[in-house]
């Protein structure tokens, strides 16, 4: 993958372009979780509908052969979208106030 | 363009016998083509994959042209008729970073409309070939010639040419190709000429052998391509602070690199050609004390002047650069260090500058010179007015002057 800050003007590809696919993978959007909230899923409530899952626009929920597994906070901007989608009797994820975890990401 | 001869190599000639093992004359034709007609006919033999336009005068009549040699069956491009100049010129970068070999035209206010656009093409590094028929930008309201349009698009990143004539226009249009996709450059190329002085007006101008264009410029490989399903390519991302200003200084090194392959493509058109356009034309400048410098087709007229003053025995001279972008300062000064004067012509102004575009290029190159001529600095022609020989004369007559200001309008009524 291209090293976008230490590459040199020689060797930056030409033109902004990313020559190589899936490389949103390495960009960590996690830390524009500017809201100051996460995520947090409490296992025993949820009930697998993955709508959290569909709705995520960052690809940011983690799933193992259809089971909710959790968040990737790498890539998890806050926006809370999966909380609003969890169905109203289930409510399995909460989100929560960023410093009560204590990694940033 | 009378005063360069120019040989016409065409041998339609053929002997039936030996026809089989002689290869095939290129059948060049001298035809009386306007501007438009002759860049059109470039495009037509170029053949680009995709034109992408919208109509504007003086420059319709070009995609016009584009269009019925598609419908005629003579061109395999993709015309895409857009409803804007900013879509038309969107349309030439989306199908550039697809890697096609893309070509437009346009004008004034469609230049202008295209602005945002320009920076995305020679950003993302596509080396799209734009004619523009030279016109002055609205308003007040007015479709005659003058520089304000490309001139103003002059920081965008475009390789820049400005044709004195219509086999120049043409000339230009085949070069630009070459030059563009160069692998050193791959920038776009704007080929600019005279509205309506050079669009519109009739000039013997010499039509190449299909063929021989083709060799000329070969297959166009881009270097990435969105189509490229084996190796896939994003174009576009954002460019944050730690990458931006490398892209940028990419640039920097693209357009250098330009000047030298703008020279060895046109030493090697001269060579298979016969016509050898260099990064400027000098007239005159051997033993010249003063001399005008301008751009386009008023060169024609400034140089009938020299004539004119040489038989009087005056030591006159014309440089006309032919390449704005990248400037050629190099050149400009070792033509111009040991004259006494120079005038430098605009035919667009940089409100509340020093002068016009050309006038502070100009001088810019001249100050680190050992020896520097005075250099003034002259606005004409703005909206299609005329400059006559007259005022020609009298730019002439003020170098030899010492009163003559720094900057003025020629002809502005008081
Ligand atoms: S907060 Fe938004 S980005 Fe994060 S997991 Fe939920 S839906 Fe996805
Ligand atoms: S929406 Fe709620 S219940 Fe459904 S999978 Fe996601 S966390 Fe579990």
């Amino acid at each position: 993958m291209i090293d976008v800050i230490n590459e040199g003007w020689e060797t930056l590809p030409i033109g902004g372009v990313i020559p190589e696919g899936g490389t949103s993978a390495a960009y960590k959007t996690g830390d524009w979780r500017g809201g100051g909230k996460r995520p947090l899923l409490n296992h025993s409530a949820c009930v697998h509908c993955l709508h959290c899952w569909i709705s995520c626009p960052d690809s940011a929920i983690e799933i193992q052969e259809s089971k909710m597994l959790g968040f990737i906070y790498d890539h998890c901007k806050g926006c809370g979208i999966c909380a609003n989608e969890c169905p109203p009797l289930v409510k399995a994820i909460t989100m929560i106030a960023e410093e009560q975890f204590e990694t940033t990401l | 363009m009378n005063r360069e001869t120019q040989v016409l190599k065409t041998d339609a000639v053929t002997v039936e016998a030996e026809a089989a093992e002689a290869p095939p004359q290129p059948q060049r034709q001298l035809l009386a083509l306007t501007g438009n007609e002759a860049v059109a006919e470039a495009i037509r033999q170029i053949d680009p994959h995709v034109c992408a336009a919208y109509p504007i005068t003086p420059t319709t009549q070009i995609m016009q042209e584009v269009a019925q040699f598609i419908a005629d069956g003579r061109m395999r491009a993709e015309l895409v008729p857009c409803e804007s100049e900013h879509s038309a010129m969107s349309a030439c970068v989306g199908a550039g970073a697809a890697g096609a070999r893309v070509m437009t035209a346009t004008s004034a206010n469609g230049l202008a409309l295209m602005w945002e656009v320009l920076y995305i093409a020679s950003g993302m590094r596509l080396p799209i070939v734009m004619a523009v028929g030279n016109r002055a930008l609205s308003g007040p309201l007015n479709i005659h010639c003058d520089h304000s349009d490309s001139m103003g698009a002059r920081d965008s990143g475009w390789i820049q040419f400005y044709a004195e004539s219509v086999q120049e226009a043409y000339d230009n249009i085949l070069q630009a190709v070459r030059i563009g996709e160069h692998p050193d450059v791959l920038l776009p190329v704007m080929c600019c000429m005279d509205g309506f002085l050079t669009t519109h007006t009739s000039e013997n101008a010499e039509i190449l052998d299909d063929a021989e264009v083709r060799d000329f410029l070969g297959k166009y490989r881009a270097r990435y391509s969105l189509l490229d399903v084996d190796n896939p390519v994003t174009f576009g991302a954002t460019d944050l602070p730690n990458a931006y200003t490398e892209h940028k200084y990419q640039q920097v090194e693209a357009m250098k690199k330009a000047d030298a392959v703008i020279r060895a493509v046109c030493v090697e058109f001269g060579a298979k050609f016969g016509r050898e356009h260099g990064m400027l034309e000098a007239y005159c400048m051997e033993d010249a004390d003063t001399a005008i410098v301008v751009l386009s087709s008023t060169a024609g007229s400034v140089a009938d002047m020299v004539d004119t003053l040489r038989a009087e025995g005056r030591k006159v001279g014309l440089l006309r650069p032919r390449v704005f972008r990248p400037f050629p300062a190099a050149d400009v000064r070792a033509a111009l260090q040991d004259l006494t004067a120079v005038t430098v012509l605009d035919r667009s102004h940089s409100f509340g500058a020093d002068g016009g575009p050309l006038f502070t290029e100009v001088r810019t190159a001249l100050f680190d010179a050992p020896h520097r001529p005075r250099v003034l600095g002259r606005v004409y022609g703005l909206g299609g007015r005329a400059i006559t020989g007259g005022e020609i004369r009298a730019l002439y007559d003020e170098m030899e002057t010492d009163t003559a200001p720094t900057f003025r309008f020629v002809g502005v009524r008081e």
